[in-house]
C-alpha cells in the first residue's frame, strides 16, 4: 500500500554499527543496545557473548555466516533479498549464509521503545528501499574489518587487498578465509565514520537470482509458521464475532458447550473504548478455550448464542448506491479536491468531443492463506508472543497497553507470515489472544477458523469512479475530470480528517501531469463496515478506472489504444508532479513498448483474440501489462499475461519475478471472481466456495515477466504489479467480446452482459 | 507366612505386576510410521497431526477443507485432512508433506522442482500444491496443462504459473 501516513519512524540516524566479539572467535555486527540483558536477539545470532547486540551479521571462526532478517517475510522474498543486500557488502559466500528472522527489536529508552533494528514492516513497499538506505553498511563494516585483519596477517596495505566469497585475497594469490580473520577482525576498532560502500560494478550477489531461502524448509513441511507454534500447556481458542460492530451479546448458553470434552473455558471480549480501529477487539466476540483445536471448534458449534443487533446497519447495495448518487450529483461538494491543474471548466467548453464513463468496484477482502492467529503468553513481568504480522512494532504497541509491561519485557517473535496483503498491520487478532491469555492465565493459542477471517476483516471499500474527459481536434485530451466516492480505510484509526483521502486516490496517478486541465475529486461516504490497509491501495481500484478509461478514449477516437496511449504521455521527458514526485515518461513509454512488443501488438486489430494493455506508476517505478483473452462461449479464457516492470536496480530477479508473476495472478484472480457483500452489516461470503480465489484454470497458463535493468536506487515491488493486470484483462475483454466491463467482479458482469 | 526380612529381599511375584491396561485406540500408519490414536476417534485427522503430533506442515485451509492447504494422502489417494475423522483412517497409510522427503533427506522429485522453481510465495499453500502434484502425477506421469488445471489447490499469492512449471518440470525428470 501507500498509506504511509502512520509509518513507523526510522531511527534517528546515526546509532552507529557497533563490533562485538564473540568467545569462540565470532565477528559480530549490529547495533547496540542500551539494555544489554534481555536483548531480543535469536540464540543463533547470539554466539557465545553476544549480549547486547541488536545482529545483523555474525562471521564464525569456521566461516559460516549468519545473517538477521529484520522485515516480517509474508511471501514478498524479504527473508531473501535484505541479507542479499548484506551478504554483497560483504563478499560474502551465499552457500554458507543462514538466514535467521529477527523479531522485534526493542529496547528500553526511559519507560518508550526505541526500535533497534529500524524498519520493521513487510507489505508496504518500502523494505527494499529502507534497507539500501542502511543495510549495506552492515555488510560493509564486516568487510572493512575483515580487510583490515588480513592487511595485518599479511603485511600488504588493505587497499591492495581484495574480497571474493568469503576470502581475502592478496595480489600474490594468497587467500585467507574470513573463519579464520574473524577473532582478530572482532578486535580492530571500528571506524568513526561509515565505510564506503561498494561500486556497483563489485555487485556480485546484488542482481543475480537466488531461490527463497527458506523452500527446503517449506516444501518438506518443516517450516514453522505462527500458527504451527505452540507451547507448553497451551490453551487453544477459538472465537465467534458479533456481525455488528457495536453489537451486544442477547443472550448466551454455555452448558453443552462445556460439556465437550477438553473445553476449559468461555469467555466474552469487547472492543475497548476509544482505541482506533485494528489495535482492540474488532467486534464483541465469545471465545472457547479448549485442550486442542478439535475441542473448541465442537465446543463452539454448540453454543447457544444470540447477538443482538447494533445501533446502525447497512448492506453494501445501499452502500453502492450513495456512491453513485453522490458521484451524479453535479452539486455536491468534494470531501477533498485531490489535484486541480489548469481549468477544466473553462478549457472544456471549446473542446470537440466528449467522453464520459462510470466504474463500479465491490467491497474487498485480505482473504490471507493462514488465518489471523497468534500465541501468547502473558507472566506479570514479561509477555512472550508469536504473531504473523507485517508490523511487530505496532504488535508491541498492542501488548504494552494490554499488560502495562516495560518495553524489553515483552518479546514478540515473528515467523514466515502465511500473507499480509494489508490485513496484518492491524492486531485485533493480538488484544484478543493477550486479552484470553490474562484471563485464563495460560498460554492461548488463537486461530481464527475461516469464516471469522472472512467475515471479520477490515474490508476494502467499494468505490465508484466517474471520468469526463474532453478532446480537441487533433485527439489531444485538454481537461480530465475524475470524481471518485469510497469509504476511507483510514477513518476511526486516528487519521485527521484531511488526510483520509490518501487511502482512497494518489495525487500523482495517471494522467497528472499529462493533461494540462485535470481535476480529481474524492467523496467521503460513511460506512459501518470496518476498513483498512489492502493490497495495491490507492492505485488497484485507480488504475482499473484510468486505464479502461482511457481504452474508452480510444474506442470512440475509434483507434488503437496503444496509439491513444502513446499520444497521451507524448515525448519522453520528465514531469514535475508535485510533492518532490516526478513522473519519468520515457521510462513509462518503455515498460508499454515492452509488452506490447512481446504479445505482438502490430496484430492488435486482426487477432481473433483480442489483446489488452494498461500502465501506470507507483511510487517512482514503472509497470505495463498485456494481456490476450479469448472467449470461447461463455469461458473466458486468458491466453498471455505480460507484465513489464521498472523498479531501478534489481535485487533479486528470481524474487522480482516471483512478485511480478504473483500480484499480476492476485490482481487477475481478484478481477475476475472476487467481491464482499452484505446485507444487515453481516458478511455474506464464509469461504473460499464463496469468496472463490481463481483457480488454476482461471488464470493463464504462463505470466511473462520483463525486468528492465536500471541502476536507480531500488524502490519496493510487493504491489507493483497489481495496478494493472485487471484493466489490461477488461481491455481485452472489451476486444474479444465487444463488452466493457465497467463493474467488477469481472466473470459475473461479463456473464450478465454476454 | 514369610518373615519381614524375606519380603524385602524377595523381588514381587510376576503374577502382582499389573501390566498397564492396553489403551484402545485407532492403529494407523503415517509416513511409515505406526500410530495409535487414542483420543477422541472422530477427531479430524488435520487436528490429531496438528494438535497432537505436531506433524504442522498439514495446513488449516477451511471448515469443510475446501482450499486445498490440508491436502494429504491416504492410502495413496488424495484426501482432505480437515473432514476425515481419524476413526476411518483404521488401518490405513497416510502420507503428509512431512513424508515425501526419502529417509536420507532426498527431496521428493516434485519438492525438488517446486525449490528449482522458487513456486513457492509465502508457502503456506505449498505442502498442498505438493501433496496434490504427487498424487496428479502418480495419475499422469506426463500430465497435460488440462489435467494440471484440474488441481484443486488455491494460492492467494498467485504462483500458479510457476508451480505449472514445477509440475512440468517433475513429470520431465527435473529437467525444465
Amino acid at each position: 500500500m501507500s498509506v504511509r501516513n502512520d509509518h513507523p519512524s526510522l531511527p534517528s540516524r546515526r546509532r552507529f554499527l557497533q563490533v562485538l566479539a564473540g568467545t569462540a572467535g565470532a565477528l559480530i555486527v549490529g547495533i547496540p543496545l542500551a539494555d544489554a540483558v534481555d536483548a531480543p536477539v535469536p540464540a543463533s545470532l547470539q554466539g557465545d557473548t553476544l549480549y547486547g547486540l541488536g545482529a545483523y551479521v555474525r562471521i564464525d571462526a569456521d566461516g559460516n555466516v549468519v545473517i538477521g532478517a529484520r522485515d516480517p517475510d509474508t511471501g514478498t522474498g524479504t527473508a531473501t533479498s535484505l541479507p542479499r543486500i548484506i551478504a554483497d557488502e560483504l563478499d560474502a559466500d551465499w552457500t554458507r549464509v543462514t538466514v535467521v528472522p529477527l523479531g522485534l527489536g526493542v529496547e528500553d529508552n526511559n519507560g518508550k521503545p526505541h526500535w533497534t533494528y529500524g524498519h520493521q514492516t513487510s507489505g508496504l513497499g518500502d523494505s527494499i528501499p529502507a534497507a539500501w538506505g542502511d543495510l549495506r553498511e552492515a555488510g560493509a563494516l564486516a568487510r572493512w574489518l575483515l580487510l583490515q585483519a588480513a592487511a595485518r596477517r599479511l603485511g600488504v596495505p588493505a587497499d591492495r587487498l581484495r574480497c571474493e566469497e568469503g576470502n581475502v585475497i592478496a595480489p600474490d594469490g594468497r587467500r585467507i578465509g574470513y573463519g579464520t580473520l574473524a577473532d582478530a577482525a572482532a578486535k580492530i576498532p571500528p571506524p568513526d565514520a561509515p565505510v564506503a560502500l561498494k561500486t556497483p560494478d563489485r555487485y556480485t550477489l546484488i542482481g543475480q537470482p537466488a531461490g527463497d531461502v527458506d523452500a527446503r524448509a517449506i516444501v518438506t513441511g518443516q517450516a514453522i509458521y505462527s500458527l504451527d507454534s505452540y507451547a507448553g500447556d497451551t490453551v487453544v481458542a477459538v472465537l465467534t464475532h458479533c456481525p455488528w460492530v457495536d453489537g451486544s451479546v442477547e443472550s448466551l448458553d454455555t452448558t453443552d458447550t462445556l460439556a465437550v470434552k477438553g473445553v476449559l473455558k468461555v469467555v466474552q471480549l469487547k472492543p475497548e473504548a476509544g482505541v482506533p480501529l485494528g489495535q482492540t477487539v474488532r467486534a464483541p466476540s465469545v471465545a472457547v478455550l479448549a485442550e486442542n483445536t478439535w475441542a473448541a471448534l465442537q465446543g463452539r458449534a454448540k453454543l447457544k448464542l444470540q447477538w443482538k443487533a447494533g445501533s446502525q446497519t447497512e448492506s453494501s447495495a445501499w452502500f453502492e448506491q450513495q456512491a453513485t448518487d453522490v458521484i451524479n450529483d453535479k452539486d455536491a461538494a468534494p470531501t477533498m479536491r485531490v489535484r486541480d491543474d489548469g481549468d477544466i471548466d473553462a478549457a472544456g467548453k471549446k473542446t470537440a468531443r466528449r467522453v464520459e464513463a462510470i466504474y463500479v468496484q465491490p467491497w474487498l477482502a485480505h482473504a490471507t492463506a493462514e488465518p489471523m492467529n497468534c500465541l501468547a503468553r502473558i507472566d506479570k513481568d514479561g509477555a512472550s508472543l508469536v504473531v504473523p504480522t507485517q508490523a511487530p512494532q505496532r504488535a508491541w504497541q498492542v501488548v504494552q497497553r494490554l499488560t502495562g509491561l516495560s518495553p524489553t519485557q515483552i518479546r514478540i517473535s515473528v515467523p514466515r507470515v502465511g500473507g499480509g496483503y494489508g490485513r496484518r498491520l492491524d492486531h485485533d487478532y493480538v488484544a484478543e489472544a493477550v486479552m484470553l491469555a490474562k484471563a485464563v492465565e495460560k498460554p492461548v493459542k488463537l486461530m481464527w477458523t475461516r469464516d471469522e477471517d472472512l467475515t471479520q476483516d477490515y474490508y476494502r471499500s467499494a468505490c465508484v469512479h466517474k471520468f469526463s474527459a474532453t478532446l480537441d481536434a487533433k485527439r489531444q485530451v485538454v481537461t480530465w475530470s475524475q470524481r471518485m466516492a469510497s469509504a476511507s480505510a483510514l477513518a476511526q484509526r486516528g487519521m485527521a480528517d484531511n488526510r483520509l483521502w490518501t487511502s482512497e486516490v494518489d495525487a500523482h496517478q495517471l494522467p497528472a501531469g499529462l493533461v494540462a486541465n485535470l481535476r480529481s475529486d474524492w467523496y467521503s461516504l460513511p460506512s459501518v463496515m470496518p476498513r483498512g490497509p489492502a493490497r495495491g491501495m490507492p492505485h488497484l481500484s485507480n488504475a482499473f478506472a484510468v486505464e479502461s478509461f482511457v481504452d474508452e478514449i480510444a474506442h470512440s477516437l475509434k483507434e488503437d489504444p496503444l496509439v491513444t496511449r502513446l499520444r497521451l504521455i507524448g515525448e519522453p521527458r520528465m514531469i514535475p508532479l508535485g510533492d518532490g514526485r516526478t513522473l519519468d515518461t520515457g521510462r513509462l513509454i518503455n515498460v508499454l513498448q515492452l509488452v506490447a512488443d512481446r504479445i505482438g501488438w502490430k496484430n492488435w486489430l486482426h487477432t481473433v483474440n483480442g489483446f489488452g494493455i494498461a500502465c501506470w506508476h507507483v511510487d517512482g517505478a514503472y509497470v505495463a501489462h498485456a494481456v490476450e483473452a479469448s472467449l470461447q462461449g461463455n469461458r473466458l479464457n486468458i491466453e498471455r499475461a505480460i507484465c513489464a516492470v521498472d523498479v531501478g536496480r534489481v535485487i533479486n530477479p528470481t524474487g522480482l519475478e516471483g512478485q511480478v508473476a504473483g500480484a499480476t495472478l492476485d490482481a487477475l484472480s481478484t478481477a475476475l471472481n472476487l467481491s464482499i457483500t452484505y446485507k444487515d452489516s453481516q458478511v455474506q461470503q464464509h469461504g473460499w466456495k464463496d469468496y472463490p480465489l481463481a483457480s488454476m484454470a482461471q488464470l493463464p497458463d504462463t505470466t511473462e515477466v520483463i525486468l528492465v535493468p536500471g541502476d536507480r536506487d531500488p524502490t519496493g515491488a510487493s504491489f507493483l504489479a497489481m495496478p494493472t493486470a485487471a484493466p489490461a484483462l477488461a481491455n481485452a475483454v472489451f476486444r474479444v467480446s465487444a463488452v466493457r466491463v465497467r463493474r467488477l467482479p469481472l466473470m459475473k458482469e461479463l456473464l450478465r452482459m454476454l | 507366612m514369610a518373615h519381614a526380612q524375606d519380603q524385602i529381599l524377595t523381588p514381587t511375584p510376576s503374577n502382582t505386576i499389573v501390566p498397564e491396561k492396553v489403551r484402545e485406540g485407532v492403529d494407523l500408519e503415517i509416513n511409515g510410521r505406526a500410530y495409535r490414536h487414542t483420543g477422541d476417534a472422530q477427531m479430524p485427522l488435520l487436528w490429531y497431526l496438528r494438535d497432537v503430533l505436531r506433524l504442522t506442515g498439514t495446513k488449516y485451509s477451511g471448515e469443510h477443507g475446501e482450499g486445498g492447504f490440508d491436502l494429504v494422502l491416504v492410502n495413496g489417494k488424495l484426501a482432505s485432512a480437515t473432514t476425515v475423522p481419524v476413526a476411518e483412517l483404521a488401518g490405513k497409510s497416510v502420507t503428509t508433506v512431512e513424508g515425501l522427503v526419502a529417509a536420507d533427506g532426498k527431496l521428493h522429485p516434485v519438492q525438488q522442482a517446486f525449490v528449482d522453481e522458487d513456486a513457492i510465495g509465502c508457502g503456506y499453500c505449498t505442502p498442498g500444491w505438493l501433496i496434490a502434484s504427487v498424487d496428479l502425477l502418480n495419475r499422469h506421469p506426463q500430465p497435460s496443462d488440462s489435467d494440471i488445471d484440474q488441481l484443486p489447490n488455491l494460492c492467494r499469492c498467485g504462483c500458479q504459473t510457476r508451480v505449472r512449471r514445477a509440475i512440468k518440470r517433475a513429470a520431465n525428470g527435473g529437467r525444465a
